[in-house]
């Protein structure tokens, strides 16, 4: 069966994406990715000391991630402020997503905290909240090997698209959601998850669609960082 | 006394000292907002009214969500308003995740208080059916980066929130979260902001960074209307003030507040 995106998107457009690098001041890195009406802030604090004190891994780091949708963020109802089940999960997937892509030995008994907020939503928290972290922690100087791209792909009655909206995901039909995070120099991906019911050789198509529409997330948040950090570099020119 | 507050008192008396010649640590006047001062909307299309407030470098985000609830007993022909402030951990490394801090808690309670007390909300206007069904307001407060103030901003920016709101559509009684009306909130022209004033030494400050916020003496949040009258107050810090500073205090604060607000209503 035909299936008509309701924003008329092709299947494997993405929404208009938008990336800014240092948009929280007090913190030692922080970027706003956009994708859509779906708006995440992150703001990463450290390395820093890591208390209590038995936490600490004189080998290396830690990388706390938190993910909060704000208050006024839903489509629907007010969401109710503080921790959830489905938020500590959220944060726990996101940890996983964005380790793999830092030198944490760097930091022996040391934390990284990186925040996510979401002042505004729909669908994609999660891929966004990382794409925004990946590009935060960067801003902050911290070692990584690669950034980390993040969308959700998936199936509607059979149809594989990129980026699922909300009015997707709640399709009276057959729907897979499958957010996937991935490292485009290492080819790798660090975050996936699916609910809905697909075949492995969907999968296996779901992914090749994922690795193709991360490069173009991949481009944005590379050129956000450039367009930080061009300034700096113009500055030193003119001094030097 | 230990080397740590020594290095604090020694800061103070400099900011003190420079106070007494009409300048602060950022080259400001006493008595001078940071820059940009500026009020924008739409920070969340989901929220049926929001805004984003920035003072110098401090951001805040203020929603507004509505809800038809039963009203409380004791009003049975009002709405029902609430508001609620989350410091952040993502704005200011002090904050810390867990339930709301004393700070978040007195901050809602002061920003509610000025909308309330002000009569900004025609609570009234909200109720759909005495004691079974009325709006209920709810603004929550998110500051994205504090750099001190965040009194004002948050009180701002909740005020700039409801002018902000419209309705959302009601279908059969239950509300059509995706479809917004045009209607806008029964709002008064009340219009109340806040200006906290600070006490450091004998000296008077308007938006205090971070800095300054470490070593004030006394505080005072000054809530006031568009008549010029106040609506609500609170004193803060461990210094005591006399009726002399507070009636000054005051008069600075409905001052400052006339040019935060013509910020919202032009």
């Amino acid at each position: 069966m035909v299936f008509k995106r309701p924003d008329g998107r092709a299947y494997d457009e993405i929404r208009p994406i938008k990336a800014e690098v240092g948009v929280v001041g007090r913190a030692d890195g922080s970027a706003m990715f956009q994708i859509g009406k779906t708006v995440a802030y992150a703001a990463v604090y450290g390395p820093r000391s890591l208390y209590p004190k038995f936490l600490q891994n004189p080998k290396k780091g830690l990388l706390r991630c938190y993910y909060t949708m704000l208050p006024f963020s839903s489509k629907g109802e007010r969401v109710k402020p503080g921790p959830s089940r489905r938020s500590a999960e959220i944060g726990l997937v996101t940890e996983k997503a964005l380790t793999p892509a830092i030198d944490l030995t760097r930091y022996p008994n040391a934390v990284i905290d990186v925040f996510i907020e979401l002042p505004q939503t729909d669908a994609g928290t999660r891929c966004a909240g990382i794409t925004a972290a990946a590009m935060a922690l960067a801003d902050a100087g911290i070692v990584m090997y690669d950034l980390v791209s993040s969308v959700a792909v998936g199936y509607v009655n059979g149809n594989l698209i990129a980026d699922l909206i909300y009015d997707e995901e709640a399709y009276p039909g057959e729907v897979a959601d499958i957010p996937t995070a991935y490292m485009p120099r290492y080819d790798r991906f660090s975050l996936l998850q699916m609910d809905g019911r697909i075949s492995s050789d969907q999968l296996k198509k779901a992914l090749e669609l994922a690795k193709k529409v991360c490069l173009k997330i991949y481009d944005v948040q590379k050129k956000a960082l450039k367009r930080k950090y061009q300034k700096y570099k113009l500055m030193e020119h003119m001094e030097g | 006394m230990n080397k740590m507050n020594n290095l604090e008192s020694e800061t103070k008396k400099h900011v003190i000292d420079l106070l007494g010649k009409g300048m602060r640590l950022d080259g400001r006047k006493p008595l001078e907002y940071r820059k940009p001062l500026k009020v924008s909307y739409g920070v969340s299309v989901n929220a049926e009214g929001s805004a984003r407030v920035q003072i110098g470098e401090t951001v805040v985000f203020a929603g507004v969500k509505l809800a038809i609830e039963q009203p409380y007993p004791d009003t049975p022909d009002e709405g029902l308003l609430m508001v609620g402030a989350e410091l952040l951990p993502l704005a200011n490394p002090k904050f810390e995740m867990g339930p709301p801090s004393i700070e978040a808690i007195e901050l809602a309670r002061v920003v509610d208080r000025g909308i309330r007390e002000s009569g900004f909300i025609d609570m009234k206007k909200l109720c759909i059916e005495p004691g079974e069904k009325a709006w209920s307001v709810m603004i929550d407060i998110c500051p994205i980066n504090d750099a001190g103030n965040l009194f004002d901003a948050s009180a701002l920016a909740a005020f700039a929130a409801l002018k902000n709101a419209v309705f959302p559509a009601v279908v059969d009684g239950k509300i059509d979260y995706g479809t917004k009306t045009n209607k806008k909130l029964p709002l008064t022209d009340a219009n109340p902001v806040s200006v906290t004033v600070f006490k450091i030494g004998d000296y008077f400050i308007v938006d205090p960074t971070t800095e300054e916020e470490e070593l004030y003496d006394a505080r005072l949040t000054v809530a006031s209307m568009g008549d010029g009258r106040l609506c609500a107050l609170q004193k803060g810090g461990d210094v005591a003030l006399s009726a002399d500073e507070i009636s000054r205090m005051v008069n600075i604060g409905i001052q400052y507040g006339k040019e935060l607000r013509k910020l919202v209503v032009k």
